[in-house]
């Protein structure tokens, strides 16, 4: 595409966001909303006129350099999105411990603030990261700079613009309830923008490789695109009730809305929590071990494998519902099925250490690496046994849901991503290496403890939850009342939100180490390497 | 079979189709369906749409994230059925944009709550939870009662709900404000038009113990106090719909 063409593009959909944004703010008649109509008028104004001026300026030289600044932003914006999250995340656990927490307000109540907790992880820390080290890998694997100088920086935006709204949105009251899909119609539009930018921007950097081959990495990125994209539409189509509110009614209703909710709800674990983290695995994991990638054949069955599955596992979350049963034994059957995909990544990630186990205990970020594809291993065992019938009627509706969903991001998403930044930074900011590999230790052994004590005393108290809600007196009345089920989680949550204190501290740690290694000094030396090949003038 | 592959690793666009072939394959197999078969929701007399006043109830309730901690799915166990009720039934959902069946119980589920406790109780539980239940881990929601509730919205609120398939009728929907307000008995008289236009198991009077206005609270506890009790099911044969 010409740089002409290519400016026009991104103006015309800043303007339509602009627009967007000014619509809101005239005829809206809920505060929270008409701030939101500020904010997003404010930054697609701000992003329209960046692009006017650009449209008559020369086109500027393109250095034969990978494009690296968005790249830096996007680590910014990952780290700043997960110090928020993890801390929202260890209030809520307070809150359930001490209740006054709450303060009895609208706006810091538990109900308003979980999704802010929700989205600011799976969103903010673990969509950043994937953008940031996607546009990193393909770079590289391709040996090509990105396809776009504008469309980086209009995904980047675009993206957090709508992790902003979702997050502001929920204390003020503005959500459609559905779980990880909480953000109103408007931001749902915005997210679309920025996603199909995102997609073209992926794919013709993808045409401009100078390799024949597509590396593997990239097959789960663009799996975590397109998924995302279908998921995103489908389950997000409502009936908005005005331009003057900010809500909206969901168009599937009850038993359709259920399916549809959790056909999302599922893979967006799948693939943003999954086969986006994947990628970042199959290309930081052997750079960083200095090892191939163990099978090639592994990759091929593990990638479709998890593309076919996932999306018919959604239906566990529905057992014993009003949902047909004909869907719950297709869900369970092929949720049991995808623990062999998993488990073909999960070795095809620990083999490729073959020949280099040893830097495991040397390399605090590959310790990280390592353990992320154990606690994979661990999550994905039991995810596939919870979706059995039977053990989904003592798990279901508990806290081991949430260890469960906790285990495979403290443990495995995060992991990941801390060990692939702690490689990243140093690479893209040019520096030695991290400023201190004792801090990353630190780091390393806070965060595991936090998961550990996390996850236990999540199996626990879900686990004595529902014995209690499930046991009879002779005379077949309750043993126990529920609220007698509440008391007994009090020593659990006091557990949970002191482990997620750890995990919290641990990520303080590692942002600092983060924001050391970055004010550090710049390594002189050039990797030859680190260029895209030189191609014919276009 | 790695021949075959190593030729669509060589094609971008090619590798994108086919994992959203391979991707879809689920959602076409597993959800289509639900639409089109016939008893995937079944007849169940009693179900109607929620009224405007119990309708700004369930906003409230969305829009507070209570399904955060409260389920409204009673499953077919025993040890649900006996704690909470007859278990639900798809048609019981049939008008819930969005459904809120939740994924979690960090306090009991809600699809019978209506009738089993009174309208004061509710009051005084959603202001102090723990002052009613002690040991509860609830937040308290004072405000509700404090904040007058937004009928304005109403009209367009059911004319949307229309359009995703409510059977709401245009004259529903033009005075869907006012019909909120004698809901909550502001004037008093109107149970018989209320009945008339959506059902006589409608429950018309002050909820929130201050007829002096409509709050949210009033709102809030009307869609409580409704919950679960639509479907008589003295009406239907359970053997029936049994699965």
């Amino acid at each position: 595409m010409t740089r002409q063409l290519e400016l026009n593009v991104a103006l015309l959909a800043t303007l339509v966001v602009f627009v967007l944004g000014i619509a809101i703010l005239g005829f809206g008649r809920d505060i929270g909303y008409v701030l939101h109509g500020w904010i997003i008028a404010g930054t697609a104004g701000w992003g329209a006129m960046y692009l006017i001026n650009r449209l008559s300026d020369p086109a500027p030289s393109i250095p034969l350099e990978y494009k690296d600044d968005v790249i830096k932003w996007g680590v910014l914006a990952c780290f700043v999105w997960g110090v928020f999250g993890f801390t929202i995340g260890d209030v809520l656990a307070w809150q359930l411990t001490i209740p006054a927490f709450n303060g009895d307000m609208s706006w810091s109540n538990f109900g308003r603030i979980r999704p802010m907790h929700t989205t600011a992880v799976i969103f903010g820390f673990g969509g950043n990261a994937l953008i940031a080290t996607s546009f990193y890998v393909v770079q590289r694997t391709s040996r090509a700079r990105l396809a776009s100088e504008t469309a980086p920086w209009l995904v980047l935006i675009g993206f957090n613009l709508f992790v902003l709204l979702a997050v502001t949105g929920y204390p003020m009251g503005i959500t459609q309830s559905k779980e990880y899909a909480e953000p109103e119609w408007y931001a749902d539009l915005i997210l679309l923008v920025a996603w199909v930018g995102y997609l073209w921007l992926y794919m013709a950097t993808l045409a401009r490789r100078a390799e024949p081959h597509i590396y593997v990495a990239n097959w789960y990125y663009l799996g975590f695109i397109v998924v995302i994209a279908m998921l995103h539409v489908v389950n997000n189509l409502a009936v908005p009730v005005s331009i003057a509110y900010p809500k909206s009614y969901p168009l599937f209703a009850g038993v359709q809305d259920a399916m549809t909710q959790w056909w999302y709800g599922h893979n967006a674990v799948g693939f943003l929590l999954t086969a986006g983290f994947l990628g970042m695995m199959y290309y930081f994991l052997p750079k960083a071990a200095g090892r191939p990638i163990y099978s090639y054949r592994m990759s091929i069955l593990g990638f479709w494998g998890i593309t076919f599955l996932y999306l018919w596992a959604g239906s566990h979350h529905l057992h014993y519902t009003a949902l047909p049963d004909w869907v719950q034994y297709l869900g369970m059957s092929m949720s049991i099925i995808l623990l062999v995909p998993s488990w073909g990544s999960v070795f095809n990630g620990l083999l490729t250490l073959n020949g280099a186990w040893d830097k495991v205990r040397t390399d605090p970020a590959i310790r990280f690496m390592m353990v992320a594809i154990l606690f994979y291993g661990l999550a994905t065992f039991e995810g596939s046994f919870l979706a059995i019938r039977p053990v989904n009627t003592l798990s279901h509706y508990t806290d081991w849901t949430v260890g469960h969903v906790h285990a495979g991001a403290l443990g495995w998403v995060a992991f990941i991503t801390f060990g692939a930044m702690y490689k990243m930074v140093p690479w893209i900011w040019k520096r030695e290496g991290t400023y201190s590999l004792r801090l990353e230790a630190w780091h390393f052994w806070l965060a595991l403890s936090g998961t550990l004590i996390y996850v236990g005393a999540m199996w626990n108290s879900g686990i004595t939850q529902s014995l209690m809600w499930q046991t009879y007196q002779p005379s077949g009345a309750f043993t126990y009342g529920f609220i007698d089920t509440v008391d007994a989680m009090r020593p659990y949550y006091t557990a949970r939100a002191i482990g997620g204190l750890l995990y919290l501290i641990g990520a303080l740690i590692g942002a600092y180490n983060i924001y050391m290694t970055v004010n550090g000094p710049r390594v002189t030396s050039q990797d030859a390497d680190a260029r895209p090949l030189a191609r014919p003038a276009e | 079979m790695e021949g075959k592959h190593a030729k669509l690793e060589r094609n971008g666009i090619a590798f994108a189709i086919m994992i959203l072939f391979v991707a879809s394959l689920g959602g076409i197999f597993e959800i289509a369906p639900l639409f089109t078969i016939e008893n995937t929701v079944e007849e169940a007399p009693g179900m109607r749409p929620y009224t405007p006043l119990e309708l700004a109830g369930r906003d409230i309730y969305v829009r507070e994230g209570c399904y955060a901690c409260h389920s409204q799915m009673i499953r077919t166990l025993r040890s649900d059925v006996d704690r909470y009720g007859h278990f639900s039934l798809a048609a019981e959902s049939m008008y819930d944009h969005p459904h809120q069946w939740g994924s979690k119980r960090t306090g009991p589920d809600l699809a019978r709550i209506g009738g089993k406790y009174s309208d004061d109780w509710h009051v005084a539980h959603l202001i102090a939870p723990s002052d009613v239940v002690e040991g509860s881990v609830m937040p308290g929601y004072p405000f509700l009662a404090e904040t007058r509730l937004n009928v304005d919205v109403l009209p367009a609120s059911l004319r949307a709900l229309q359009r995703a398939g409510v059977p709401y009728s245009d004259q529903q929907i033009a005075i869907a404000g006012r019909d909120a307000i004698a809901q909550a008995d502001f004037e008093g008289g109107f149970e018989d038009a209320l009945w008339e236009r959506y059902c006589e198991n409608v429950q018309v009077r002050d909820f929130d113990g201050d007829p002096s206005r409509v709050t949210e609270m009033d709102a809030l506890v009307a869609y409580l106090q409704m919950l679960g009790t639509l479907v008589d099911f003295d009406q239907i044969k359970v053997e029936e719909i049994a699965r």
